[in-house]
């Protein structure tokens, strides 16, 4: 088995490779001096002064962000709720519909969730005025819907593998129910619902095709802004701005890593 | 324990607690589910039924009171008789299915040595690898995609590097094919292949191995015989959680993709935002739910019998 194993390691490090390399020339060629993306010229942050001129993308990204920070609050309370359903309150009934209706969002394609909202609010509009244009709000509640389905993966994960003695403890003690959830279970799940939050906000920031349709036309998230640049062809404004986005998400990742800590990563299940 | 029978306090214990706990864990998602998911699934069959009209919202009422208290409902098949007749359509469908297939092949063939090289990686590695695994995950999609259109595009990074090498004379054509579209969504969804399979292979027990060795099988049949039939949980669930998005895909297709590779999540978004027809983008989404009821059904059933740990 041992000399096999560098065979094991090479196809490993080829396919690291393969997913680290473009986005490592990605961010090598956004201190590219040269308008040519692909052909070097000399080391240049001029790109990123740019970007920070670009009014219309700061505005986008502005939008973004708390589009994704209102989601990631709310899709880490519903998500949590569904989870301590499945782990806490067994066999209830309509537990397979639930079940159903909580695994669809996270593999439907994108452009089903799109299309079905937007035909909702359009419809809910000519029947109860509600709600009133699209924007902030739509693209909210249509990232809520599908990342409250990724939180409630990760909290319950954590939820089923709790130690529960500590709760049965306190209960012991005589404090109610919710006490013991909010000062006992919930601290020890604490980690859960932070990379869950995080994770809640990275999809809804990254979210372009469900936010194209539910969106109005004041309302241009970051991701759309993106897109209609991408298609006129490669960017270095676009370079700079992937770079930040993911030095970002790499030092929240790495955080939210840290703080689930050694055990839950090495031993699933 | 006077409390328990004061108001507030009886609420949150007992019987009325537990009532309520039910009601705010189960009640809430499910509403806000059956609202937001289930509710607007219904509503794009309906539309699909419907006709396009100059309106606004651009189709026509299923039913309508005809006075007398007569409901006149109004189908319209011609949205499915299209969608599945046209062989503009069916040439999208087919090739959806296609590429999906490819891919998580693919995606099974790279990812599967390296789960298992994390899986039986020493303790300390094994953490940092997962990691390296997950990041590209969080990173955004959008922006993996666009960085191989600098890669492959005729005057890009990798035709610049093969010239260099002396290995071409011309620039190969890679963008905007179906060989760019294999690429981008391998990339894009390795990471979900190789998640739940790292997860399976790691819970094995590899005792068994060692039996099969002293028993005096070589290690590749050993693989063939033992490893590969007991991971194939952790390979239905990667292949599902990759097949069943690709067969939508849109990002990757537009931006990478050719006239040549027709995806129907491609002409979903042309028939909604360029033709402005939404009752045949609705039969679009419905014939391609149907489509996907089976695998997902599936991967629900493996879910089930698994307890939902390696989802």
């Amino acid at each position: 088995m041992s000399q096999d194993r560098w065979k094991l390691y090479l196809l490993l490090g080829l396919g690291l490779a393969f997913l680290y390399v473009p986005v490592l020339l990605l961010i090598v060629y956004s201190f590219n001096e040269s308008r040519l993306v692909t052909v070097w010229s000399g080391f240049s942050t001029r790109w990123y002064g740019e970007l920070l001129r670009n009014q219309q993308l700061l505005d986008a990204a502005w939008l973004s962000v708390r589009i994704a920070a209102t989601n990631a609050t709310f899709a880490v309370v519903l998500g949590t709720l569904a989870a301590n359903a499945l782990v806490r309150h067994g066999r209830f009934r309509g537990r397979g519909p639930f079940e159903l209706l909580l695994t669809a969002p996270l593999v439907m394609p994108e452009v089903i969730i799109g299309l079905s909202l937007l035909l909702l609010f359009v419809a809910m509009e000519n029947m109860i005025d509600w709600p009133n244009g699209r924007g902030f709000t739509t693209i909210t509640i249509a990232h809520i819907t599908f990342s409250m389905a990724y939180v409630a993966v990760v909290v319950r994960s954590r939820l089923s593998q709790m130690d529960r003695s500590l709760e049965e403890a306190a209960m012991d003690l005589g404090a109610r129910p919710l006490k013991v959830y909010l000062t006992i279970t919930l601290p020890l799940i604490a980690p859960a619902l932070l990379s869950g939050w995080l994770l809640a906000f990275t999809l809804s920031l990254d979210d372009l095709v469900i936010a194209s349709f539910v969106a109005g036309p004041g309302s241009t998230t970051l991701p759309m802004v993106i897109y209609s640049s991408v298609r006129m062809g490669v960017s270095p404004q676009i370079n700079a701005l992937a770079t930040i986005i993911v030095l970002i998400v790499s030092a929240g990742v790495i955080i939210a890593g840290l703080l689930m800590g050694r055990r839950s990563f090495s031993r699933p299940g | 324990m006077k409390e328990r029978f004061s108001g507030l306090h009886s609420v949150l214990q007992g019987r009325d607690g537990r009532r309520l706990s039910r009601l705010a864990n189960i009640g809430t998602p499910y509403l806000w589910l059956g609202l937001f998911f289930l509710l607007p699934l219904v509503i794009v069959l309906q539309i699909s039924l419907a006709e396009t009209a100059l309106a606004q919202p651009p189709y026509t009422r299923l039913w309508e009171w005809a006075g007398d208290g007569v409901l006149q409902i109004r189908l319209n098949l011609e949205n499915f008789a299209l969608v599945l007749g046209d062989e503009l359509y069916l040439a999208a469908f087919l090739n959806s299915l296609w590429v999906a297939l490819v891919c998580t092949l693919l995606c099974l063939l790279i990812g599967y040595p390296m789960a298992y090289a994390i899986a039986t990686a020493p303790e300390r590695a094994r953490v940092l690898l997962l990691m390296l695994i997950i990041l590209p995950f969080w990173t955004s999609f959008l922006i993996r995609v666009y960085a191989w259109i600098g890669i492959l595009k005729p005057n890009g990074l990798l035709n610049n590097f093969l010239t260099w090498l002396g290995l071409i004379d011309g620039p190969l054509t890679i963008l905007h094919t179906q060989t760019a579209v294999y690429i981008g969504v391998v990339y894009s969804y390795l990471p979900f292949m190789i998640l739940p399979l790292f997860a399976n292979l790691s819970r094995m027990d590899m005792s068994l191995l060692e039996a099969a060795a002293d028993l005096g099988c070589r290690p590749f049949k050993a693989f063939l015989k033992v490893t590969l039939p007991l991971s194939f949980p952790g390979i239905l669930a990667g292949s599902m959680l990759v097949f069943i998005p690709v067969v939508g895909e849109f990002v990757i297709p537009d931006l990478l993709g050719g006239p040549d590779s027709l995806m129907v999540g491609k002409m979903l978004w042309t028939e909604f935002f360029g033709n402005k027809d939404w009752p045949l983008a609705s039969a679009v989404a419905i014939s391609l739910l149907a489509l996907l009821v089976v695998p997902f059904m599936m991967m629900r059933h493996l879910e089930q019998r698994l307890g939902g740990e390696d989802l």
